[in-house]
């Protein structure tokens, strides 16, 4: 028997830590992982709502989340590639032009 | 168990990929304990399965080294590390002030696959549908925008528009 404040606790630790490499990664593909961090937080959040509740609608929207989080990091990804050919740097420092 | 895993992705190498994955099986091993079977499959199935062989790749293709640092980063992290602890303090404050936390109990099995199909393919089901949808535009997205610029590229887009 684990307390839902335990859940919860963990689940804002994970977003916490995901928007810390959010904001103090330079590598562009480590920030996509933070933010794949943050949604599994907010997944984790979710679920475990659900389970507390007793109202199965909380899981499936986690499915949705990942659903989204995968075509989010298919299009991210493919984004990132396409900034590297043109740049040749994955530092979101020197990407600051849209046009080059 | 998971406090640990925690430290390890905010140490980040480049590498965090890795990590990442630790991450994602623990919380795949949470939804188990939390009694949401399905859940933990598809939490292995597609994060530690999918798409942390996309961002392998993708590290992989592209070489990345090191991480520089130049002056932007390091105003980020005088401005982000305050700001972030004490956002994690505000929650965790919330948090203990409401001891609302019954304990859940484990092994409720209410997660089995049977009614979240239910409840997926009848409440939800449009959702459903446009979320389907929503995965073709991004496959189309991915090709087109992955794919070399000139040549191959021209064309799809062509096509697409």
């Amino acid at each position: 028997m684990i307390p839902l404040s335990y859940y919860l606790l963990l689940s804002g630790i994970l977003f916490a830590c995901g928007v810390l490499g959010f904001l103090i990664k330079r590598n562009i593909i480590t920030i996509f992982m933070s933010i794949e961090l943050m949604l599994n937080g907010v997944n984790l959040a979710f679920v475990a709502f659900a389970a507390h509740w007793h109202a199965l609608a909380g899981q499936v929207f986690v499915f949705f989340v990942m659903v989204v989080a995968a075509a989010e990091a298919a299009v991210g990804l493919a984004i990132i590639i396409a900034v590297y050919r043109t740049r040749d740097t994955l530092n979101v420092d020197r990407v600051n032009l849209l046009k080059l | 168990m998971a406090g640990a895993i925690n430290l390890l992705v905010q140490s980040h190498p480049i590498n965090s990929a890795l990590s990442l994955i630790v991450v994602m099986a623990a919380l795949a091993a949470e939804y188990l304990l939390l009694g949401a079977e399905f859940v933990a499959a598809v939490q292995v199935i597609v994060y530690a399965g999918a798409i942390m062989v996309l961002f392998v790749i993708t590290i992989m293709l592209l070489n990345a080294g090191k991480e520089e640092r130049t002056k932007g980063s390091r105003a980020a992290i005088l401005l982000g590390v305050p700001g972030v602890a004490i956002g994690g303090v505000l929650v965790a404050w919330t948090l203990l002030n409401r001891p609302n936390a019954e304990a859940v109990p484990i092994g409720a099995l209410q997660g089995d696959p049977h009614a979240i199909a239910r409840l997926l393919f009848h409440d939800f089901l449009l959702p459903f549908e446009v979320t389907s949808v929503l995965i073709l535009i991004a496959i189309m997205g991915a090709v087109v925008l992955a794919s070399r610029p000139e040549g191959a590229a021209r064309g799809a887009r062509k096509d697409e528009g």
